[in-house]
């Protein structure tokens, strides 16, 4: 059976991974993908802290952590809209999803 | 058990990768999709059936193809240069590895961590929708509306960002 231990580092792997997305793509699409990757990676920690949290290895008594996890999923989908529709209208208005092209506010 | 956990993990971690090495947007798309059903598995090794039903209802079903129809709509092609920015490609790695270098230090001294998954109380298995839903509806009542109004702000934000970018465009043209 697996421990804590490497659930916790397999969440932590998979936001460094989309931490490094963040930082190394310029194709905002695939930057707003990585911010995903992140939010989820928090969740498989939380959860995980949840499945050990009663000592033993045994889940905690209350179900605070999942409770908090379905509103940090529903708070997700209501991101990715709205961002997905900025960038909609910011590609109508600039014609480019690169972020190297996007530096008007650059002085 | 233990296999099954790191098959999943492989996944999600592997095709994760492929998300931000990609140079086509779509199939980082489609490798996030893979990634996302990966996570959802590790979800029913950890016995919260609801999140990990949720996590591919929510991320895989509505997320992605959402993704993935801006994607097509803004006809999104492969980026034209092929070279890396040296600098972005260089902070990236290094912020990476000391992530990871501390990740491993912090969990070396975390004994909390070292306790082995037991299976899981047999007369609970089954209950953690109902639990959840008792959760939400009595303690999160209030959040849960919070919430609601969240979905609706979000919902006329976003017709609102479409509705007033037609105008300009009308006005343009």
């Amino acid at each position: 059976m697996p421990t804590l231990n490497e659930y916790l580092l397999m969440g932590g792997l998979l936001f460094a991974i989309g931490l490094c997305g963040v930082m190394i793509r310029t194709n905002i699409i695939v930057i707003l993908m990585s911010l995903e990757m992140m939010l989820s990676a928090a969740n498989l920690t939380l959860v995980a802290f949840w499945r050990f949290g009663g000592g033993e290895g045994l889940p905690a008594q209350s179900y605070n952590a999942q409770v908090m996890v379905f509103f940090v999923i529903t708070v997700a989908a209501a991101e990715v809209a709205v961002g997905l529709a900025i960038i909609v209208a910011l590609f109508r208005s600039r014609q480019t999803v690169e972020v190297k092209e996007l530096r008007s506010m650059k002085g | 058990m233990s296999l099954l956990f790191y098959i999943f993990s492989g996944l999600m971690l592997g095709f994760g990768l492929m998300v931000i090495v990609c140079r086509n947007p779509l199939s980082s798309a489609l490798c996030l999709v893979i990634s996302f059903l990966g996570l959802a598995a590790l979800f029913v090794t950890l016995n919260a059936y609801f999140i990990s039903v949720i996590q591919i209802l929510v991320y895989t079903g509505a997320v992605m193809v959402l993704f993935l129809f801006i994607i097509m709509l803004l006809d999104i092609r492969e980026e034209k240069s092929k070279d890396w920015n040296l600098l972005a490609l260089g902070g990236g790695v290094i912020v990476l590895f000391g992530f990871v270098a501390q990740l491993i230090s912090v969990l070396g001294g975390f004994d909390e961590g070292k306790q082995k998954m037991v299976p899981f109380p047999e007369d609970l298995s089954h209950e953690d929708v109902k639990m959840i839903g008792v959760e939400i509806f009595t303690n999160y009542n209030f959040h849960l509306q919070v919430l609601g109004v969240l979905l609706l702000v979000a919902t006329i934000g976003v017709v609102v960002l479409s509705r007033q970018q037609g105008k300009e465009g009308s006005e343009n043209n």
